[in-house]
This record gives C-alpha cells, sequence and structure tokens, in this order.
C-alpha cells in the first residue's frame, strides 16, 4: 500500500526531531496551566457558561492545547512541504508521478499528525490529567466516537492548508495567505475561545463553518456534549467540510495543473 | 490499445519519439514604458520542429540558452501542451496520456531531485517501487544492480539532504530507472560533477544502453558529454532544428577545421602554402587551419620543406566552435 508507505515515513521523518518535540510539549503545557487558571476564573464568576462547567472548560483548555499540533493549527505540516515545491518549481516532478498529489500529501499529513498525537497531544493530556483532573470520555462510544473525529479534524484541516499551499501556483509565495488562514483558525476554531461562548449570530455562523471541526467538535464529543443522533450530527458535520474541502482541493489542483501545462511556467 | 498506434504513420513505424512540425508559444505580458496597461506579446519557444528517435538511440539535444530543450522536453514529457502539432512517445499522446505515459518513460534533472529531501535514500526508492508497482524481484535486482554499478551502497541509509551533489545524482538515476523505462530523458545530468563522477555516469549510461537498449534523449552544456555518449545530435536553435545527424556530419556540416601549430626555429613572415591559410602568428609559432577532410600531409611536408621546422602538432575540430559557427550562422539567417 503506496499511503501507508506515505504516512509511515512521514511519521518517521517528523520523529527525528526529538528536541523540538520536547520543548513543544512543555510550551503546550505552560500555556494549558495560564488558560486554565484564566478560565477557572472565568467560570468562578459564571458557573454554567456557554453550557459547560469549570471542569469541562479546563479539559476544554488541555484538548486544545494536545490537538494545536496534531491538526496544525497554525498551517504548516506537510502542505508547507508542497508551498515550497511549487515556489522552487519541483512540483512539475510531482506532477507527471502517476499517483495523485491530494492522497500522497494527505497520507503524508496524517502520518505526521499520527506523531504529533503521540507526542504533542499525549504530552499535555497526561499533564492536564495529572495536575488538573481533566475530564475523560464517559464511555468508549464516546472515545471512538473522538478517535474519529479527530481524524476527520486533520483531513478537514489538511484540505484548508493544502488549499492555502495551492495559492503558491498563482502568487508564488503561501505566507501572506497562511498567516491570514492562521489567524481564522485561531478565532474560529474555538482555540482561543470555546465557540459556545460566541454571543448570537456570530455564535450560529462561527459553529457552521470548517474551522469548527477543529476543536470544538472533537472538544464536545470528549466531553460527551453530543449523544445519540447528536454524535452522527456532529459526526456529520465534519464529514461534510471534509468531502466540500477535499473536492474543492481537486477542482484547484486541476485548475492548477491545467496552468502550468498550458500556460507553462 | 489506443486508436492512435493504430493511425501510425507507416513510413515512420518504428519511432520511439516522433515530434512533428511541434509548435509552442507563450503569452507574455510585458509592461510598455509610457502606459498604463501591459501589453500582451507572444514568444514563440518552439515552431516547425520535426525529428524522430528510433529505439535504442543515443540522442544529444544540444543548443544555447532559451532555445527551447528545455520546453521540448516538458512537451515530450507531457507537462506541457503544444500549441501546434504533434508529439508521440511510445505511442502515446504525452500530455492526454501523462500518467501512462509516466510508467514508461524515466526523467532526470541535473538541478531538481525526485528523491524526497528527509529520507534515507532507500525509502525514496521503496516508496517508487509501490508508485509505479515494480515487481518485486524486478524491483530487487535492478536495485542491487544500480546500486553496485553506481557505488551507492554506503548511503542507503543516509539521509538525501545529506549526499553530496555526485551522489544525489547517482540516486536520481537509480531512481529514474527502477520501473525499467524504454526512455530516459537526461537535463543536464553531469552539472556540477566532478571529472571522475562524470566519467563514470557516462561509462554508466553507456552501458544501459547496450544492455537495455534504453533510449537516452540528453540535454546538455557539456559537450563531453555528447562527445563521448551520442552518435546523433539535433541541434536546435531559435526554436527549431538547425542541425540533426551524425556527430561527425555535424564537424563537416559546420566547414570546421584542423589546425596545425608549426613551431619554427626562427621568427617568420606568415607561412604561404597551398591548401592551408595562417590564423595567428605568435613569435616563432603559427597556427595554420586546413579544411577538415583534408589530408595533413601534403601541409606537413610543403612547410617543412620550405621552412626550418621545430616541431608541429595538429589540433582536431573542437565541437564547440562547431555549434557556435552554428549558432552564430543561425542567428543571422
Amino acid at each position: 500500500m503506496l499511503h501507508v508507505a506515505i504516512a509511515t515515513r512521514a511519521f518517521r521523518r517528523y520523529s527525528t526531531y526529538r528536541a523540538a518535540t520536547l520543548a513543544g510539549i512543555f510550551t503546550n503545557s505552560v500555556f494549558g496551566i495560564i488558560y486554565s487558571y484564566a478560565y477557572l476564573a472565568l467560570w468562578d464568576a459564571n458557573p454554567t457558561a456557554g453550557g459547560y462547567d469549570a471542569q469541562d472548560a479546563v479539559t476544554y483548555v488541555w484538548l486544545g492545547q494536545a490537538l494545536l499540533m496534531t491538526i496544525a493549527l497554525w498551517g504548516g505540516g506537510t502542505t508547507d512541504d508542497l508551498a515550497e515545491r511549487i515556489r522552487t518549481g519541483d512540483v512539475a516532478i510531482d506532477l507527471y508521478r502517476p499517483v495523485g498529489l491530494v492522497g500522497w500529501y494527505l497520507a503524508s499529513d496524517l502520518g505526521r499528525a499520527a506523531y504529533h498525537l503521540l507526542t504533542r497531544g499525549f504530552g499535555p493530556t497526561l499533564i492536564g490529567v495529572l495536575v488538573f483532573h481533566i475530564a475523560l470520555p464517559s464511555s468508549v462510544v464516546n472515545a471512538f466516537a473522538f478517535a474519529v473525529s479527530l481524524v476527520l479534524a486533520v483531513v478537514v484541516s489538511f484540505a484548508i492548508r493544502f488549499l492555502v499551499a495551492s495559492t503558491a501556483f498563482w502568487l508564488l509565495d503561501q505566507s501572506g495567505v497562511k498567516v491570514m488562514s492562521g489567524a481564522f483558525a485561531i478565532f474560529f476554531s474555538g482555540m482561543m475561545l470555546p465557540l459556545v461562548l460566541f454571543p448570537g449570530w456570530l455564535g450560529t455562523v462561527a459553529n457552521v463553518l470548517p474551522w469548527a471541526s477543529y476543536v470544538q467538535v472533537p472538544a464536545d464529543i470528549w466531553l460527551g456534549k453530543h449523544t445519540g443522533s447528536g454524535l452522527l450530527t456532529a459526526l456529520g458535520f465534519q464529514v461534510f467540510w471534509a468531502v466540500v474541502l477535499l473536492a474543492t482541493c481537486q477542482g484547484v489542483l486541476r485548475l492548477a495543473t491545467r496552468k502550468v501545462v498550458v500556460q507553462g511556467g | 490499445m489506443s486508436t492512435d498506434a493504430d493511425r501510425h504513420d507507416p513510413t515512420q513505424a518504428g519511432a520511439l519519439i516522433e515530434v512533428q512540425d511541434l509548435e509552442r508559444t507563450f503569452d507574455v505580458r510585458r509592461r510598455v514604458e509610457g502606459r498604463r496597461r501591459r501589453s500582451r506579446e507572444q514568444v514563440v519557444a518552439v515552431h516547425d520542429l520535426t525529428f524522430s528517435v528510433r529505439p535504442g538511440e543515443m540522442v544529444g539535444y544540444i543548443g544555447p540558452n532559451g532555445a527551447g530543450k528545455s520546453t521540448t522536453i516538458k512537451m515530450l514529457t507531457g507537462i506541457l501542451v503544444p500549441t501546434g502539432g504533434r508529439v508521440q512517445v511510445a505511442g502515446l499522446d504525452p500530455s492526454r496520456n501523462r500518467v501512462e505515459l509516466t510508467r514508461r518513460i524515466g526523467v532526470v534533472f541535473g538541478q531538481r531531485s525526485t528523491l524526497w529531501w528527509d529520507l534515507p535514500l532507500i525509502d525514496s526508492f521503496e516508496l517508487l517501487q509501490r508508485m509505479y508497482r515494480i515487481p518485486p524481484a524486478r524491483y530487487r535486482e535492478n536495485l542491487d544492480r544500480f546500486i553496485e554499478i553506481l557505488d551507492l551502497g554506503d548511503q542507503l541509509d543516509t539521509p538525501v539532504r545529506q549526499l553530496s551533489l555526485g551522489q544525489r545524482m547517482r540516486g536520481d538515476i537509480t531512481a529514474a530507472l527502477l520501473h525499467d523505462p524504454e526512455v530516459l530523458y537526461l537535463d543536464e545530468p553531469t552539472i556540477g560533477l566532478d571529472v571522475v563522477s562524470k566519467g563514470r555516469l557516462r561509462e554508466f549510461l553507456r552501458s544501459l544502453n547496450a544492455e537495455r537498449n534504453t533510449t537516452l534523449m540528453l540535454t546538455t552544456h557539456d559537450l563531453q558529454d555528447i562527445e563521448a555518449l551520442c552518435e546523433r545530435v539535433i541541434v536546435i536553435d531559435h526554436g527549431t532544428s538547425v542541425y540533426d545527424g551524425s556527430l561527425a556530419g555535424l564537424h563537416a556540416q559546420g566547414g570546421s577545421t584542423r589546425t596545425l601549430v608549426v613551431d619554427l626555429v626562427d621568427e617568420a613572415p606568415p607561412i604561404d602554402v597551398p591548401g592551408a591559410e595562417v590564423r595567428r602568428v605568435e613569435g616563432p609559432r603559427q597556427w595554420l587551419s586546413f579544411p577538415s577532410d583534408a589530408s595533413a600531409a601534403p601541409i606537413v611536408a610543403a612547410v617543412a620543406s620550405a621552412y626550418d621546422v621545430a616541431d608541429l602538432s595538429i589540433q582536431e575540430p573542437d565541437i564547440e566552435d562547431v555549434i557556435r559557427d552554428l549558432y552564430s550562422r543561425g542567428a543571422q539567417a
């Protein structure tokens, strides 16, 4: 299986940077502690804000820290390689391989995400459990649903990052778009503040945008906020965005290929 | 099978690469001074290009910068669509059957790598095996052979980014050949390599051609590559072929000359003998040129009988001069 081979190699590749991994876990934990106390103060003032209790809020903080690198919220991951290959023109080589680019980079990014989950994900979660006694999934079903939701979160985030990287076909450089997209992701994923706290129409809009798949949906599944058909709706929401965005990736790639192939460059 | 193959021109039967009246133009927007809008301009990169290559040929494809070499190679590999004319490689239309064609051709770019930068060399090979679905036995056999000849055994576990340029190039060539391509395109394969590495690479390419009948098409600035490998040369300039034939014929075509270097005992006025003319005089040394196809013997005899000669030597024509000559004539035309 080619794509499994691609994923394992991406996993191995990221695992060579051990010191960076440890430094990253440390950073996530420091931020986790800071956010935890800020949220505790907030929930002390309003113990039922957004339908969360204080333990939910702190759990949400640590899940966010654990997901940050796994879903590559800031952008980056293997799609940065793609942007670089577009900039240098090496992408021409990728284009005449008998394999689709989207599947290739997705497999690679899933391998990366697996590595980041095992390190940057489990590390902060463990500290959250030990120091802040965060909530754990209440049932096997919830835990399993969370795992599925996590994979979907990576796929949605990958698709958005792939689209950002593809802008390099036209702009030569993705960095401007990447910064902008990162800002949207931090705000609308619920990373900065849970989307359940967003008021009125802003909350409504934020909850249907693809970024809600990043942190808010997996966290709510972990916390057991979705049950029964609600659970399926939540996962369906992520599947919807994953499919729509991956299809867009294919379309954009076809346009870009046409541009390169027909117009030269 | 593809219907294109059925419509194949019978007179061209047996050709592996066929290019007919190929044309490629680019729209370029250019800023014109004093005007707000940029004007559109058409640049012709390739036009009226026709040639065909038989299986097992080793063809040198040469030309100055901007002559249209890369544009041609891109059209042959299918990553660029021609704006006119026809291309067929192994019976396929490259831009329409790009993916199918990739399984039958190999491409090596001197300045770009097809290997994965962060991975050990062997990992790139293993990914390619899966990508091209190379049967395991065949893969093992090819890999063992290329590793041995190209001396890559010690580098297999080294990440590509840590390889030297020569090692990387050998890795790239292995990568391009694992799936037994019928055609191998090499774009500047020896660029940046030292003399020993260049020699080894040329030796390898020669044996590949001899043993597997792999067709080679080579673009290069290094004319020694051509002299070492190619019996046939296509010279392209301003987007069209200005010469297509044997290397020997290129010398004749260029009206190339051999040079007789004469060291006289004393300085003398320019030597006057029939069949040769003096090109340069430097103290007692004089350079006489005469046509490549003429015999040197009568000229040497004439010089020796009329002058006091200390030493004599003959310089063979330099292919670079021949090509420079072709280019300059093309520019005048």
